[in-house]
């Protein structure tokens, strides 16, 4: 037998043995290392006779690349038995919790009232603001409520001195009367905020949320006080269509005034808005009265318009079916967590105001 | 308002239906608030007598009645009431009745151990009046009526409805008969006048003295003299009773009837009980009178009293007095019938805070010139019943009333209502509402009638005249979906983006009332002084909040009683630096509690600590557009931070206007107020006092510069003074080459072992990259230098070896 052929049986008698990895090093370097059996074989190709060269060095290869081949299937069968037998001791309970993460919400009228502002934003209305003490001038007086006026027994106010001449906001109004005083008409504005009324039981709150809408230019006539209120009714509802209702009432700030009250009925404890036979109301408006434009200097001959006021906290508890307005201000973790909204949850036209 | 349908039609002839009714009631704004049906529910209160009253055997103030409903046996009821006595008449509700007032329906009930059957009714109980103290006490004359229902069966349900202030002609039925007759709803019934042809002389003398804001203008009275005041007749008691009001005796309950019916307040005065005449006047300080609700008022100068030579007989159309009441005696009356300016009853009904069925008419407006038949009207009416003769009516007036005068333009109708109606049909309408018309090419003159005091120029009348046209002839024309300025401002937009930005954080957002406890808001008012309530709801919210902490906290520790153990809230709101308008800041807070992982099998439980709320406010103000690298913090914070382990935060080194604070809260007060957490940390971010950030988002986005040479990082370790602030580092260190170094990361303090008392071992690791070039052993090795040197020269740190 050659010593090739010996090499090769006795070698492929080795490695047909149970083998680790560095067993299977060992066998690789005896064969192919510096002065390994393979390697030694190669150097004798140039002693060897012209006629033996040609064969010698081609049964080497083949014996060489078997030899190879069978010690790198080796090598891949423990390296891939090890790894399974590492991942399968590294096998974990994958039920057992995540690691801790907390939710932060949007509380519901934040919510609403971006929802609001995204409804009058496709219309062209602005957000204003004011400020939330306001003395009797703006709240009462320029909105054509004088001090003698039974209108103002509705609104029991809170008093910030004995005077009675700095309050708490009853009513976002009196932005409408900073507004056109710091600027010119055309005017077309929201005003959200917080307002404030000593009253306090199971359906009252002492601070509430409303908006106020005013829309100052030439030729606005009740038709468009109409037409923008059933807009946005629908558009906040999410609804196709919806039941409607302008009636007389008053106000001293507007004249013609109407109160709206949208239809509804109750299904299964729910209340569904639109449909139905009974009326809710739901905001009170009017055409701005001669009067105020006049104390805010507008010639009321030329401009006219008409103004809104909608309870914001209302508007929600209807939406999102929450009963208990005085819940929306005892900060219940519990409550904040339920009707809470998730903050990348923006009310948006295109994506929709709601999920 | 409350008014029955066949009331209605004493003035108003129709076939139609109560349910149109109600809705044309609505559609012309006389607001439908609540239809009961009182025959049903009512027929069960019955007239009773108290036989006995015997003291509750485990309570000081209840009584245990026998009282006779009319049956064999004598009902045992337990009641608590000051006036049951033995004798006594009153209503009577057997268990299974429905009290009006509560909508409860009584059971059969055990009282502190006494069985009760029923109850026995206070007037306020029953809807017929606001007296709640005691039971309602009927006169002897019902005696007869015992075992009887005490309510009338009427076909008629009863209708309350909202009138609005400006309308005080609707608080009579007339009033409303008319506005439904122009809407289309009937026909209004007219009558001819009942003149009362006499020629017996008013002989008491009135007199309107003529003072600075006399609230009088005109006084109209007339004597009617014999009569006999008796129980009213059926009609008429059965007619007060359908709208809710107790029936007393004929010559009240006929000026009650006539105020209801026209809105008309009238007052019977015995005239024998006058002292030689009546003076109207301003009432002097401290004068005293007792009045009919058997209170005594205190009268300040200047309100209007209707007095005799002995003193103040009544407020002039507030309230009567006992002193010159009528009783069942009474032989002879004065009749008043007078016009009350509204701002002085106003004023006065205020200041004594009393409201009565007179003063909700005068201070609305009573028409002015409806004293004559108002005193033609009751004076016939108690001549009919009680007999006598009756005066000639004598009118003293300081003020004669002079009918408004409208000139309308006819086409402000449809630029106001956008729609249009014919001009006959404006004039039709305006006439049915009493309007004398007179039409011109464009214009229509008007007369208004006295009893319209809210009509006072020409927006008016196209409210009437849409009003009674129908709302709902209001065409509906869309809006125009055009944006031409922006929604928001930034400093709204910058709002919003603050409170999502926090809320992604994990804080719940909680709203609060602007108001506050002040032992709360205290801890937190720092240099502010209080800004009062003058008239709070209560002493709990009684001042305007200085800080958001002041009702955070307070809602943070009911959630920690209620068991929630680790939380963060924050709210986004005003608070208040002084009680004038504008003295507000917008500030958003938060407040974290507990521990950042609590019971788990796979992370270490740790408290929440400042690190956790600075990481919240850097982040937040990152993410709104704001350069941390600018960013300034030192230790200057208010008292109700630990002093230790809170910062102040500056959005850039000029330290122009705080942006923040945050820290742990000072132990003192989670001990005052008892808040029992681990830990509590809390920020507050200043809007106001943000400069916008100068780039817009589109700006920011356009200059994009990295750097692909080679960064290398270096780490150095300096021993420093304990009180130098690893920030005093960082920049002493950026300052040198802000071109090569990228980023400046502390990742290591120690104290303790090997370093010397009062000073620290910081780590810091320096990124450094060139956007030109890659940077060589050499150049490296420069900065490493400058880095040490820079460092030991600046902030007295040795570089540790």
């Amino acid at each position: 037998m050659s010593d090739l052929k010996k090499i090769k049986e006795e070698f492929l008698l080795k490695l047909n043995q149970k083998l680790n990895l560095t067993d299977i090093n060992q066998i690789k370097s005896n064969l192919f290392g510096k002065n390994g059996l393979i390697s030694s074989q190669f150097k004798k190709i140039g002693s060897l006779a012209e006629n033996e060269r040609k064969k010698f060095a081609s049964d080497l290869n083949i014996t060489k690349d078997e030899l190879q081949n069978l010690i790198d299937t080796k090598i891949k069968q423990i390296q891939d038995a090890e790894i399974i037998e590492k991942l399968e001791k590294e096998k974990i309970d994958i039920t057992l919790p995540e690691r801790t993460f907390v939710r932060g919400k949007i509380h519901p009228v934040s919510q609403t009232i971006d929802e609001i502002s995204s409804i009058f934003s496709e219309i062209g209305f602005c957000v204003e603001e004011g400020p939330d003490v306001e003395n009797e001038y703006n709240n009462f007086t320029a909105l054509n409520t004088p001090d003698n006026h039974p209108a103002r027994d509705m609104h029991d106010t809170f008093y910030l001195d004995e005077k009675k001449e700095k309050l708490l906001r009853t009513h976002t109004s009196p932005v409408q009367i900073r507004t056109m005083l710091k600027d010119k008409p055309p005017f077309k504005i929201i005003a959200p905020g917080r307002t404030y009324r000593s009253d306090s039981d199971q359906t009252h709150a002492p601070m509430f949320h409303q908006v106020e809408g005013l829309y100052i230019d030439k030729n606005v006539n009740m038709g468009h006080l109409k037409g923008c209120l059933n807009y946005f009714i629908k558009e906040f509802f999410e609804v196709k269509k919806i039941k409607m209702r302008f009636r007389p009432s008053h106000f001293p700030f507007t004249e013609p005034s109407a109160e709206v009250d949208i239809g509804y009925e109750i299904k299964d404890g729910k209340i569904i808005i639109g449909e139905g036979d009974k009326w809710l109301e739901i905001l009170g408006c009017g055409m701005v009265h001669p009067n105020v434009l006049k104390n805010v200097k507008i010639d009321s001959t030329r401009f006219q318009g008409y103004a809104f006021g909608i309870g914001i906290d209302r508007l929600a508890m209807l939406k999102y079916g929450i009963n208990d307005l005085r819940a929306f201000f005892e900060c219940d973790y519990r409550w904040l967590n339920h009707f809470g909204f998730d903050p990348l949850d923006v009310p948006s036209n295109y994506r929709g105001l709601s999920r | 308002m409350k008014i029955t349908f066949d009331w209605l039609k004493d003035h108003l002839r129709t076939n139609l239906k109560e349910k149109n009714l109600l809705e044309q009631l609505t559609n012309i704004g006389l607001e439908v608030e609540s239809v009961e049906s009182l025959s049903a529910e009512n027929k069960l209160f019955k007239v009773a007598k108290i036989i006995k009253v015997e003291k509750h055997p485990n309570a000081d103030r209840l009584k245990v009645c026998d009282v006779n409903i009319g049956e064999k046996e004598f009902k045992k009821v337990v009641c608590g009431a000051s006036n049951a006595k033995e004798g006594l008449i009153t209503i009577y509700a057997p268990p299974g009745a429905i009290i009006p007032k509560t909508k409860t329906k009584l059971v059969v009930a055990k009282i502190r151990g006494v069985t009760s059957y029923g109850m026995l009714c206070s007037e306020s109980e029953l809807n017929l009046s606001d007296q709640s103290d005691g039971i309602t006490e009927l006169s002897m004359k019902y005696e007869k009526n015992i075992g009887k229902s005490y309510f009338v069966k009427s076909k008629s349900n009863l209708i309350d409805l909202s009138i609005t202030p400006n309308r005080p002609d609707c608080l009579g039925v007339r009033g409303i008969a008319r506005d439904l007759a122009a809407s289309g709803f009937g026909k209004l019934i007219n009558f001819e006048k009942k003149k009362i042809n006499s020629n017996i002389k008013q002989t008491l003398k009135v007199k309107i003295n003529k003072e600075r804001e006399q609230g009088c203008t005109a006084f109209g009275s007339c004597l009617i003299r014999n009569v006999k005041n008796v129980e009213s007749p059926k009609w008429l008691k059965d007619k007060l009773i359908s709208v809710g009001q107790k029936p007393i005796s004929a010559i009240v309950d006929i000026t009650n009837y006539v105020m209801l019916d026209t809105n008309r307040p009238l007052h019977a005065y015995d005239a024998d009980k006058i002292e030689k005449g009546i003076i109207v006047r301003n009432s002097r300080s401290g004068e005293e009178f007792t009045a009919l609700d058997n209170k005594i008022y205190k009268l300040e100068k200047g309100m209007c009293v209707i007095s005799d030579h002995k003193g103040v007989l009544g407020l002039g159309g507030i309230i009567g007095g006992t002193r010159s009441g009528t009783e069942f005696n009474t032989k002879n009356i004065l009749l008043e019938s007078a016009y009350f300016e509204p701002r002085s009853i106003r004023n006065t009904a205020k200041k004594l805070n009393l409201d009565t069925d007179a003063k909700f008419r005068f201070e609305r407006g009573v028409d002015p010139l409806s004293i004559e038949s108002g005193l033609e009207k009751a004076s016939s009416l108690i001549q009919k019943i009680c007999g006598g003769e009756i005066s000639k009516i004598d009118i003293q007036k300081i003020k004669t009333y002079k009918n408004r005068i409208i000139k309308f333009n006819l086409n402000l109708f449809e630029n106001i209502a956008g729609f249009k109606i014919s001009s006959k049909q404006m004039t039709k309408i305006l006439e049915d509402l009493g309007f004398k018309c007179k039409k011109d090419k464009k214009n229509l003159k008007l007369i208004v009638p006295s009893w319209r005091p809210d009509i006072l120029q020409d927006i008016d009348i196209v409210e009437e005249l849409v009003r009674i046209s129908g709302y709902d002839k209001i065409n509906i024309i869309n809006p125009i979906k055009e944006r031409t300025r922006s929604t928001l401002t930034q400093t709204q937009k910058l709002f919003h983006f603050l409170q999502r930005a926090v809320a992604s954080k994990g804080y719940l957002e909680a709203i609060t009332w602007s108001f506050a406890d002040s032992n709360y808001n205290d801890y937190f008012k720092g240099k502010n002084k209080d800004i009062k309530i003058i008239n709070p709801i209560s002493s709990e919210l009684g001042v305007l909040r200085n800080s958001i902490f002041s009702n955070l906290i307070m809602y943070i520790k009911k959630n920690l009683d209620r068991g929630f153990k680790d939380l963060s809230m924050f709210e986004i709101g005003p608070i208040f630096t002084g009680p004038n308008p504008g003295e507000q800041n917008t500030v958003i807070c938060g407040l974290t509690a507990g521990k950042k992982s609590r019971l788990s099998w796979i992370e270490k439980e740790r408290n929440v600590d400042v690190f956790d709320v600075k990481k919240d406010v850097i982040q937040t103000l990152v993410e709104a557009g704001y350069n941390s690298d600018k960013f300034f913090i030192d230790t200057q914070t208010p008292n109700y931070y630990h002093p230790g382990k809170s910062g102040r935060l500056f959005i850039s080194n000029d330290k122009d206007k705080v942006a923040a604070f945050f820290g742990e809260i000072h132990p003192n007060i989670l001990k005052g107020i008892d808040v029992k957490t681990e830990s509590l940390v809390g920020f507050e971010i200043f809007l106001d006092n943000l400069k916008l950030p100068k780039k817009s988002l589109n700006d920011q986005k356009k200059n994009y510069l990295v750097s692909d040479y080679q960064k290398s990082e270096r780490d150095f370790a300096f021993i420093i003074n304990k009180d130098v602030k690893s920030q005093d580092l960082k920049k002493a260190i950026s300052d040198i080459d802000q071109n090569l170094i990228s980023n400046i990361k502390v990742f290591d303090v120690y104290e303790g072992e090997n370093i010397p008392a009062n000073q620290k071992s910081i780590a810091i690791s320096v990124t450094i990259q060139s956007i030109e070039k890659t940077l060589n052993d050499n150049d490296l090795e420069k900065i490493n230098r400058l880095i040490i040197e820079t460092v030991e020269k600046k902030t007295g740190a040795k570089i540790r070896s």
